[in-house]
């Protein structure tokens, strides 16, 4: 079991992650992997929380994997809020990180 | 066109002021996400997969260039540099920060513009032939009756919680280019034996999980009921329509549970009652708003034709641009032309801020100031004189808008599909991006003729695809992409659902499908001229899975 915290930050609108370092991140990269129940459990009271603070909307828990060592997550929809438009590759993160490796 | 009166500056103004304070409170965290998502949504806030996303109305697609030029600053300053003409006639902006949103709002404003009713259960944006006021086989110019209709909807306090989203197209000519019978009311105007206008009064169409063509509950209703009837039909719904189940909350369903007659009954009955109400339109009301839609004054300009003819010669990119995209006014010595959103291998639909400025310039110099937004995600410059066709064309070669595939079958309609939609189960745009290069040969295209693709990502259908001729449906299985593809589908005045022609493919085989598809209608048509439409009428799906799956399919 492997998952992480996403949302959309509420002033933009843009796809955050929940980082290690219990900031909202821009790139997926550093995202806080959950490993067993009781941190997915926290993931989601973090979500709760952050919500109620007014920051991010749209919370959600979702499954990732890990891929040469980097975050994978499993749906395509996931992958392209970690990217940006397939098609347009200087939209998005991808373009704002050149290094972003989520797909 | 259509200006604002006091009135609608006031109350568009008011809403800008209402929506800023409402945005303020939300980002100070004085009110919740809860409370503030359907106000955001009531100005055509969304929120999507990487941004919010703002969808502005552009009344019955008509538009004028300090309209577009608008569009395009806000697309420059506030977006991303490029905005993206929608199937109902609107544009959406895929990345402004809802911060900025007020902004935008005060800046559509202030050019009669608001994104008011693009979203929720409400009347959406009436939509309308995109060729209204020009087209040489119009009978009247829909449009006026569309803005009696935007009127009378708008922020109605009766229509403000219907059961579900209600979205009504006109059209005034018998080719029905609006898509009237997959609407929730389509009303076709037109003239009966003593030559007074009115309309037929289709209800119940719709796309979606459950698509359905519209029935014609009158065959005509003089212009004078507009309001008296739609309103009855609004209250029937109203009263009966299912809210217990979003899937089953649209008029089409309860039109078709009622029952056709029955359903034509209650209508009629609750007409009774308003007919001779205040509803019933005063002609004087009637023909002051038309005389805002009163038709540009065209000069003859004769000298066009022998100067065309020769230009064609010359010039055969220009020749297929007119064959394909300019078609006949009301005026013979102007054309209507089609601006192709869908250059090859393109994203259909999207216009940066240096393409719509130049459209408005255009607009401006050689089309009497107007601009119209197609359903089928193209621009249109409604009145251009048949002498000024080359000025035009060379304008938009420039700006890679001179695409000549009007109708055919790189002339795609997709929605944005799961690269930008938080509802989508699968990605539309690369796949009309492929199909697009696949079959990129002018030459080819010209062959196949008359082709519409059109494609959803999911089964909310705003890509159309149950009307397409080909139309494909991504959908989600086990987490991959799979596309299924339907055929037979028509959105005119033979409407037609397209019905699945198998299982679905993945995304690197569904164009090769397609062109399967094609190669097997090119096989059997009797003639060039037997459309793929026609001929798909002629023989049925049976030729086409034997081709898509092999004989074998027939048992399964």
């Amino acid at each position: 079991m492997m998952k992480v915290l996403t949302a959309n930050r509420l002033t933009d609108g843009i796809a955050v992650w929940l980082g290690a370092n219990g900031r909202w991140l821009e790139r997926i990269d550093h995202a806080l992997i959950a490993r067993h129940r009781e941190a997915v459990d926290a993931l989601e009271q973090a979500g709760q929380s952050a919500f109620h603070d007014n920051l991010i909307v749209d919370v959600a828990v979702i499954d990732v994997d890990e891929v040469d060592g980097e975050i994978y997550p499993i749906r395509l929809r996931e992958r392209i809020r970690a990217k940006g438009p397939t098609f347009r590759t200087d939209l998005g993160k991808q373009a704002e990180f050149q290094q972003a490796s989520a797909a | 066109m259509y200006r604002y009166d006091e009135f609608d500056h006031d109350f568009v103004g008011q809403r800008v002021a209402q929506y800023r304070d409402q945005v303020e409170r939300r980002l100070s965290g004085e009110i919740t996400e809860d409370a503030f998502k359907p106000l955001r949504l009531m100005n055509g806030v969304y929120l999507q997969l990487h941004a919010y996303m703002l969808r502005v109305a552009i009344p019955y697609g008509t538009l004028n260039s300090t309209q577009m030029r608008r569009l395009a600053r806000i697309a420059r300053d506030y977006d991303k540099g490029y905005g993206h003409f929608t199937t109902r006639q609107n544009i959406q902006f895929n990345w402004p920060k809802l911060s900025d949103t007020p902004a935008i709002l005060e800046e559509l404003a202030e050019v009669e513009m608001h994104a008011i009713q693009t979203s929720g259960n409400c009347i959406r944006n009436v939509s309308a032939d995109h060729f209204s006021g020009a087209a040489a086989d119009e009978v009247a110019d829909p449009r006026p009756y569309a803005e009696i209709l935007r009127q009378w909807s708008s922020n109605h306090p009766e229509y403000s919680f219907l059961p579900r989203k209600f979205k009504i197209a006109v059209t005034g000519a018998e080719r029905d280019r609006a898509a009237i019978q997959v609407h929730d009311i389509g009303l076709h105007l037109k003239r009966n034996e003593a030559g007074e206008l009115g309309f037929a009064v289709y209800v119940g169409g719709g796309q979606g999980r459950t698509p359905m063509i519209a029935r014609k509950i009158r065959d005509f209703l003089p212009e004078a009921d507009l309001l008296s009837y739609t309103t009855a039909i609004m209250r029937v719904y109203n009263l009966n329509g299912r809210r217990d189940n979003k899937y089953k909350a649209r008029i089409k369903i309860l039109v078709h549970e009622t029952g056709e007659a029955e359903f034509a009954r209650q209508v009629e009955a609750e007409w009774d009652k308003l007919k001779a109400s205040e509803l019933k339109l005063p002609d004087a009301d009637l023909r002051a708003i038309a005389a805002y839609f009163a038709p540009p004054e065209l000069q003859d300009r004769a000298e066009g034709w022998a100067g065309l003819a020769a230009r064609k010669k010359d010039d055969e990119g220009f020749a297929s641009w007119v064959r394909q995209n300019v078609t006949p006014h009301k005026h013979p010595d102007y054309g209507v032309v089609t601006i192709s959103l869908k250059p090859i291998g393109g994203v259909p639909g999207d216009a940066t801020d240096v393409q719509m400025e130049a459209i408005a310039d255009l607009a401006e110099r050689y089309s009497h100031d107007e601009i119209r937004v197609s359903h089928e995600q193209n621009l249109v410059l409604p009145h251009v004189a048949l002498a000024d066709l080359e000025k035009v064309y060379h304008a938009l070669l420039e700006q890679d808008l001179a695409t000549a595939n009007a109708g055919l079958i790189t002339d795609i309609i997709a929605c944005p599909g799961l690269d930008y939609c938080a509802l989508a189960n699968a990605r539309s745009i690369p796949v009309a991006q492929e199909i697009s290069n696949r079959f990129a040969s002018a030459q080819r295209q010209q062959e196949i003729g008359a082709l519409k693709i059109k494609i959803s990502g999911c089964i909310n259908a705003c890509g159309h695809h149950h009307v397409g001729h080909i139309g494909l449906l991504g959908v989600e299985k086990k987490g991959a992409e799979l596309y299924q593809i339907t055929l037979g589908g028509s959105g005119d005045e033979n409407t037609s659902i397209g019905q699945i022609v198998g299982r679905g493919f993945e995304p690197e085989k569904v164009t090769d499908a397609v062109e399967t598809i094609v190669d097997t209608y090119l096989g059997l048509r009797e003639s060039a001229e037997e459309t793929f439409i026609d001929a798909y009428r002629r023989v049925g799906p049976e030729p086409f899975k034997e081709a898509l799956y092999g004989k074998t399919s027939r048992a399964a």
